[in-house]
């Protein structure tokens, strides 16, 4: 515990210099991005970076006074993912523009950009501890019921095959997105709360202590969950997010590996029952396999036009990439949402690429610091849920994009079009940023507190009394 | 539970790792494959996304990038498009391109290694690349001449070339398309429109009938048999010929015969001038089983047979079969059996006759210019063969002319003009004759040499339409 011992800095000064190359990064790829077909400092421009800026100052105000200990780095990193997708979500409308009926996307995608700062400062302010979530983990559960249940309802929309989304009058919301934080919240508090006795029970085969069969309730209703979202919402994505959330946890509140492999086998006859039983996900499979096979290529719906078109886009981005607005990634269908890596390859090239891409990594790592650094276990599991959702849903994306997996509808976090997924990820992010506080937080010594006061009372009342020296 | 922490850690490391190497997979290992991959248009779109240099005849565009408001930045626009549509191919989206468009791609796009020097200013200048212009050799009044000579509805090819250079001035076939059709960007038009266009009978947008159909010569190839006769020294104008009106052909029970109401039967034997006068089959079959198939092969590979040109589109190689049979060799002497030529081979056939026996290789560029008009480039004439020796094109000459001034070619008779020429009657099985005319004129010192093929039509029509259209033409060239 040497590190109590060094005096506690806030390092808001540190988020302060970082959100100012943030900014550079946003405003800089919103100016490069309409160079070529627009005027410079348009309207768009001012109203696009003064959101940002002004968002971004705002959340690091309210940090500065709620929760000043909070990590200095998720924040910038955050702002600076959110405004690069801005950019080419904004250069992605331009070759479009000339269409009468077309609304451009990036407006919308920053108007939600301000609603998700707004939620997670909303957060910030009152939420104050994350511990206070615990306390509905079993609401959580039947949030998430409701959630994920109401595409099926009459509100309902089905796009594209998949039924995840809902009309909520001025747009389509996709209460899956939100589902996640509220799953892992109901995780959290549950396997926190249950953790010694699972970890007590339970026979020894060998080197692996299997659970009880009681025991494992909770991960075969994310079992079913995930199937449940497959089947009747037929979004492979989600159904893989959620169960990869669910065993993330599992393992951290265990350690035991048993759980992970009794995970990888439920999956297992999860993926062999949706191959068998469902056709859209066996298309997926083969789009993904024989991806260049001419008749794969031009099925529809189904065919692997898509993925492909994705490959070329990142491989005329090559090493170095094409250029802000110098390629063609409005050539790939839903290039600004699914598929905005592949815009962003082509353009930014495989170094920019890799440049964002560290970006998350280091997100991600934050991610977990706080939850090594936080005491209490419902933090630890419920940071290293969302922080490795994060990771896992960048992988699912990216490894589809680069045909390294199938290929799943999922967003890019904080990138992709979608105020849903932006609003969720925003929320998780004021998550972490509490829960690193409490990590970061100095242990209470100097503090002139009242419990501090109470501790030092009661432990000089324990020491045995010594005359004073000087009553003589 | 912070181990296990750090372990979640490590495998979501390890799946960004995995994504940065899959990453570096598609953009630097596969990234070659993946950017010439037959559904990748990328390279299409930025080749459109260019200003594409102008196809000109006598200054005027023909073919031309204009501005367009659509996804890509300029639209191909063919004007006088059903005259030029054989020349000029197109350049379209989805269906390729064609003919100069695709000859000429690198030029016109600005990629050809030629304009290295223009590109390299253009970088440094800021200026985007353009493409060269490329002017044909095309004369705009023949052009139009022999199109409006080939009758609507009629399925049929003239080529006009100058022989001392080989340039074409002229070089039309019908039917023709509107090559506008298939350049149009919204690819489901194209589409349609492509169909449609494929409907038309003895229609291929992929083919200039001129330089790329194979049809039957008739007698328009005895000028190769009298040629090859009198390159081997065994034959000279005063070699005489049985000329029986009907040949036997050994091992058949058929024989050759000559044409029956014709003025062959007025001599039994023929020398050379009487029997390409009147067009006489047998002397010529004989001439063919004297000499052997291989004198024949080789004095057509003089003239070009065998051989793709590129002039500079693709010209199909002209075919004079081998390993023939007795009868075989006798009907291929007239221009029947395998034997099959393009339009444009017969006009070299007449122009290195016209040219003292130099063949010229074919031209259709006269220059290549720049964005800024600058002279790049201008092809000089080529000599492609020694065809026959100078001896034997005047002597060749010389009974052309009689042809044109006794025989059958006495339509192409202009006054106080000596015409040279060759005419020909194919018999193509299942459907009407090829009727042809070759020649060249003035005899003594040859200015413009003429082919014409009219395909699928009967006697009186196909004689209509060759002799008398070549004198209107020559008139037209001489009279500039």
């Amino acid at each position: 515990m040497s590190d109590v011992l060094t005096v506690p800095r806030s390092r808001r000064n540190v988020e302060a210099a970082l959100l100012l190359l943030a900014f550079a990064v946003a405003v800089g790829a919103n100016f490069v991005a309409g160079l070529e077909r627009e005027e410079p400092f348009n309207d768009y421009f001012w109203r696009q970076a003064s959101t940002l800026v002004g968002m971004g100052i705002l959340v690091h105000l309210i940090l500065r006074i709620r929760a000043k200990y909070a990590d200095p780095v998720i924040l910038p990193i955050v702002i600076a993912l959110n405004g690069i997708g801005l950019a080419m979500i904004h250069r992605l409308d331009l070759p479009r523009m000339e269409n009468p009926d077309f609304v451009p996307v990036a407006p919308q995608q920053l108007t939600w950009t301000a609603v998700a700062i707004v939620a997670a400062s909303v957060l910030l302010i009152f939420l104050r501890d994350h511990r206070i979530l615990r306390r509905f983990t079993y609401i959580s559960l039947i949030v998430s019921a409701i959630l994920l249940l109401l595409p099926l309802t009459p509100l309902g929309l089905e796009i594209n095959g998949a039924r995840i989304w809902i009309n909520v009058g001025f747009g389509t919301f996709q209460p899956g997105e939100v589902a996640k934080i509220t799953l892992a919240i109901f995780f959290a508090g549950y396997l926190s709360t249950n953790r010694d006795l699972i970890l007590l029970a339970g026979k020894k085969l060998g080197p692996l202590q299997l659970p009880r069969f009681k025991d494992l309730a909770p991960m075969i209703a994310a079992w079913l969950v995930s199937i449940g979202v497959l089947i009747l919402q037929r979004d492979l994505g989600s159904s893989i997010l959620f169960f990869g959330l669910f065993m993330a946890m599992i393992y951290v509140a265990t350690s035991r590996v048993s759980w992970v492999l009794i995970g990888l086998a439920m999956i297992g006859v999860g993926a062999f029952i949706a191959l068998e039983l469902f056709s859209h996900v066996a298309l997926r499979f083969d789009s993904w396999l024989n991806a260049f096979d001419p008749e794969v290529y031009n099925r529809a719906p189904g065919g692997s036009q898509q993925v492909v078109q994705g490959l070329f886009g990142l491989a005329n981005g090559g090493l170095a990439g094409t250029g802000f607005g110098q390629g063609r990634p409005d050539l790939v269908t839903y290039a600004n949402s699914d598929m905005i890596i592949a815009a962003l390859g082509e353009e930014l090239g495989m170094i920019g690429v890799f440049a964002i891409i560290l970006l998350y990594i280091l997100l991600v790592s934050r991610g977990f610091r706080a939850a090594l650094g936080t005491k209490d276990g419902f933090g630890k599991l419920l940071a290293c849920g969302l922080s490795f959702t994060i990771a896992l849903q960048c992988f699912v994306v990216i490894g589809g994009i680069t045909r390294l997996i199938p290929l799943t509808g999922l967003t890019t976090p904080f990138m992709s079009a979608g105020g849903s997924s932006l609003l969720a990820n925003w929320i998780i992010v004021a998550l972490l940023l509490l829960i690193s506080e409490t990590a970061r937080r100095p242990v209470r010594t100097a503090a002139p507190s009242e419990p501090a006061a109470v501790l030092s009372a009661s432990g000089r009342g324990a020491l045995p009394r010594r005359p004073k020296e000087g009553s003589r | 539970m912070n181990q296990a922490i750090r372990s979640a850690w490590v495998v979501a490391i390890g799946m960004f790792a995995l994504i940065l190497g899959s990453l570096t997979y598609v953009q630097f290992f596969e990234a070659e494959e993946l950017n010439t991959n037959d559904w990748n248009n990328r390279q299409l779109y930025q080749d459109f996304g260019r200003p594409r240099g102008a196809i000109l005849v006598d200054g005027k565009a023909v073919a031309e990038s204009v501005p367009s408001n659509d996804q890509f930045n300029f639209q191909r626009v063919y004007n006088e498009p059903n005259l030029y549509a054989h020349l000029t191919g197109f350049y379209s989206l989805v269906n390729g391109s064609t003919q100069l468009e695709q000859a000429s791609a690198g030029l016109l796009s600005g990629t050809s290694d030629e304009l290295f020097y223009d590109r390299i200013v253009g970088l440094l200048s800021g200026a985007s690349s353009q493409g060269a212009s490329v002017e044909l050799t095309i004369d705009p009044q023949i052009q139009q001449l022999a199109w409006d000579l080939i009758p609507e509805g009629q399925r049929g090819s003239i080529v006009v070339t100058e022989p001392a250079t080989g340039n074409i001035l002229a070089m039309v076939s019908k039917p023709s398309y509107d090559p506008n059709l298939i350049a149009v960007h919204d690819t489901e038009i194209a589409a349609r429109n492509v169909e449609q266009l494929s409907a038309v009978p003895g229609l291929s947008i992929y083919r200039n009938p001129a330089t790329e159909s194979l049809v039957a010569p008739g007698s328009v190839f005895k000028l190769v048999d009298a040629a090859a006769a009198l390159e081997s020294g065994d034959y000279d104008a005063e070699s005489q010929i049985p000329n029986p009106p009907v040949l036997p052909l050994p091992g058949t029970t058929i024989g050759l015969p000559n044409y029956v109401n014709g003025t062959c039967a007025t001599r039994t034997t023929a020398d050379l001038e009487f029997a390409l006068e009147q067009s006489c089959n047998t002397p010529f079959a004989q001439i063919a089983w004297d000499l052997g198939e291989d004198a024949i092969q080789e004095q057509a590979r003089l003239f070009g047979f065998g051989e793709r040109h590129q002039i500079p589109v693709a010209v199909e190689a002209s075919q004079f079969p081998s390993d023939l049979s007795q009868p075989e060799l006798a009907q291929s002497a007239i221009g029947q059996f395998d034997v099959k030529v393009t339009p444009l081979q017969m006009a070299m056939v007449a122009s290195a006759i016209a040219n003292d026996g130099v063949l010229m290789k074919p031209n259709l560029i006269k220059a290549v210019r720049a964005a800024d008009l600058e002279l790049i480039d201008s092809p000089s004439p080529e000599v492609l063969h020694e065809s026959v020796s100078a001896g034997t094109a005047d002597q060749l000459t010389e009974w052309m002319v009689n042809v044109v001034d006794n025989g059958t070619g006495r339509g192409a008779q202009i006054p106080g003009v000596e015409v040279a020429g060759k005419t020909g009657t194919a018999e193509v099985e299942g459907r009407g004759d090829n009727a042809w005319f070759t020649g060249f004129a003035p005899a003594e010192d040859p200015q413009v040499a003429v082919t014409i093929v009219m395909e699928d039509v009967d006697l009186a029509t196909g004689s209509q339409l060759t002799s008398p259209n070549a004198k209107q033409i020559i008139e037209a060239v001489l009279n500039q």
